[in-house]
């Protein structure tokens, strides 16, 4: 689905409209049950107050140094419920953020970096495109989170994964074992997570992904990932004697 | 130990120490809400009831930081990456004689799920909260949170569970079913708050001079941009204008302490970023912060308190320096390490800096330090692991 510019209006309200309607395929019924989506979400009404268009939240913002990207854009096209907008923003601007939150210096209270938060969950509930691309590349990371309770594990640490970051990646790669057995907290000594969690921990961790949603949410956006950690999860439940309602 | 206002007033601003909140502006105190929640039996919280120090935060307050009896809420990237920053965390906390817990039923707070890719919602990252806090409960420990992002991400659910009865009440039939209480602390602290509590008790443990130091300071985002109220601001520290965090410790520690123009800047970390576009990383921690730190306050390390922002600022600098070989780079490491080196730990059985990238030699030789010696002396000790005569190192073989 590429953004396309055509000069045929249907939402004459909107600034997309004004700049030119883009992704005249999906119907407009469909961008408003999207914004619904994230207007029904409780943090909304808690990250929106309005806006002054004083653009401090863009002069605060390390996404808009870099990128054509603006949280004063978020907040306005929010605020006026311009779901053609949104739409726009949803597939093309909500994962240049940083979510450094610099955007709360908002004289109004906004919290640009929130609604995209709550934006960009929309998007992976639904499995929009832009959700998809810009997850690519981190399923693992997804996984490591969900199926460890911990994520940034040692053995990530791979040269052909961060070359940028020099030859300090392979040294500690060569040496990793020997490395994590040196570090005096009993707790540290292990390679693939950041630290030794116990078995009743992790189906607590397991239990919650289940009885929140929070695993159903990758279903639409990565099937065979949620499938994995599905596997997984069930597996370790069974074993320990929990039977899923 | 005061840094003036002035600092931050610039040649042609009047500096703003005389600002004050009427009391009709100031936010609400979350204390009233969470005893009143606490009252009618919704939730348990946790008191801070055993030796702590106050702190000044924001609007006039205060906050209650424990001094021990704590249950240490590490970071998976710093267990993980940067494994000298929590043994920092913990050598200190023994050199002190200050007994910790280092859980083992702990998760992370698993926001990597939320800021970066949003694969989860609100419901689950407050109920792993409340998991981390039931936990931490069941043993009488307070719990000290070692991330900035775990910690600030804390006090964004502390207000959703306060302020939204539906997702309370979504979590308790969690927890019910978890066979655990919905918990909350009385107050959230992390680590870098112990550090600038107990800066006047780790100084007079102080073995090394750090006079003829400079640094400069990267305060985390999620530190104090999330919640603002629940951060550290000292009037004798920019006349209160910025959190005092880090700062303070640095100051307390005798280093000279030097500002620089983008401190409020992100260090670039965007958590998915630092991942799948880590070309924005790269160009916003060395452009905007290296750089920026080695041309207006040439200091001799950076301090920051933070798991991904120690990352970024530390291994973005290969990169910059290999495209232009001027690039004069600048050792990161979190206060943590820099106090534990005041204190005599030692680099790399301690401080574990060959995890970290830039060049921290030369800082080490100002410091007084014989890098080379040190190295030899963990290579020694890791030389028995490899020999079978030891399966771990121990704190005893730390202390050499």
């Amino acid at each position: 689905m590429s953004p396309t510019a055509t000069p045929t209006p249907t939402h004459a309200d909107s600034a997309a409209y004004k700049l030119g309607r883009t992704y005249p395929d999906v119907p407009l019924e469909e961008k408003q049950r999207l914004f619904d989506e994230i207007k029904a979400d409780e943090r909304f009404h808690d990250y929106l107050y309005g806006c002054y268009e004083c653009g401090i939240c863009v002069a605060a913002c390390p996404s808009a140094r870099y990128y054509d990207f603006s949280p004063r854009r978020i907040a306005q096209a929010a605020a006026r419920e311009d779901v053609e907008l949104v739409y726009q923003q949803m597939q093309e601007d909500i994962w240049d953020c940083s979510q450094c939150f610099s955007c709360l210096r908002c004289p109004r209270g906004n919290n640009p970096g929130g609604i995209i938060t709550v934006m960009r969950e929309v998007a992976v509930n639904n499995g929009l495109e832009s959700a998809k691309q810009a997850l690519r590349g981190y399923t693992r990371i997804i996984y490591k989170i969900m199926s460890t309770g911990t994520q940034v594990s040692p053995d990530m640490l791979q040269a052909d994964a961060f070359p940028d970051w020099g030859p300090s990646v392979a040294k500690v790669s060569q040496k990793l074992d020997l490395w994590r057995r040196a570090l005096p907290p009993e707790t540290h000594h292990t390679t693939t997570t950041g630290w030794e969690i116990s078995t009743r921990t992790l189906v607590e961790l397991y239990l919650i992904w289940h009885k929140t949603g929070a695993l159903n949410m990758i279903s639409e956006l990565d099937p065979s990932l949620h499938s994995l950690l599905e596997e997984v999860m069930e597996d370790l439940l069974d074993e320990e004697g929990y039977e899923l309602d | 130990m005061t840094i003036p206002v002035e600092k931050v007033s610039g040649p042609r601003r009047k500096n703003k120490a005389e600002f004050e909140w009427t009391p009709e502006h100031i936010p609400e105190d979350f204390h009233e809400r969470l005893f009143e929640l606490e009252e009618k039996g919704e939730l348990v919280v946790q008191r801070v009831d055993t030796e702590h120090i106050e702190v000044p935060v924001k609007y006039g307050r205060s906050k209650k930081v424990p001094i021990g009896h704590t249950w240490h809420h590490k970071s998976c990237g710093q267990c993980g990456h940067i494994p000298g920053y929590s043994t920092s965390i913990f050598w200190v906390n023994r050199k002190l004689g200050i007994e910790y817990e280092d859980p083992r039923d702990q998760t992370s707070c698993t926001a990597w799920n939320y800021y970066a890719s949003a694969t989860s919602n609100a419901a689950a990252q407050a109920a792993v909260a409340v998991r981390n806090f039931a936990a931490a409960y069941e043993t009488g420990r307070f719990p000290i949170i070692h991330c900035g992002t775990s910690f600030g991400h804390y006090k964004e659910v502390r207000h959703e569970l306060l302020a939204h009865d539906q997702l309370r009440e979504q979590v308790r039939r969690v927890m019910d079913a978890l066979g655990k209480p919905l918990v909350l602390p009385e107050e959230m602290v992390h680590y870098s708050e112990w550090f600038y509590a107990m800066r006047h008790e780790i100084a007079k443990h102080q073995v090394r001079d750090f006079s003829n130091i400079a640094v400069t300071v990267h305060p985390a985002c999620h530190y104090y941009k999330l919640v603002e109220g629940d951060a550290i601001y000292d009037p004798e520290v920019y006349g209160g204008q910025r959190t005092a965090i880090v700062s303070e410790v640095a100051q307390a520690l005798g280093a000279e302490v030097r500002d620089y123009s983008t401190w409020f800047d992100c260090c670039g970390f965007g958590f998915r970023h630092i991942l799948v576009t880590r070309d924005f990383t790269r160009s916003f921690a060395t452009q905007r912060k290296i750089k920026r730190m080695k041309e207006e306050a040439d200091p001799d390390v950076t301090l920051t308190h933070d798991t991904g922002c120690v990352t970024t600022l530390d291994k973005s600098q290969f990169a910059a320096k290999a495209q232009d070989p001027s690039f004069a780079t600048i050792p990161v490491m979190s206060e943590a390490q820099f106090a534990a080196l005041a204190m005599g730990a030692h680099p790399y059985l301690v401080c574990q800096l060959h995890w970290h990238a830039a060049d921290y030699r030369p800082l080490l030789e100002k410091m007084g330090i014989d890098h080379e010696k040190a190295w030899a002396e963990f290579e020694e000790a890791t030389a028995r692991l490899e020999r079978g005569e030891q399966q771990y190192l121990t704190w005893e073989d730390a202390d050499v």
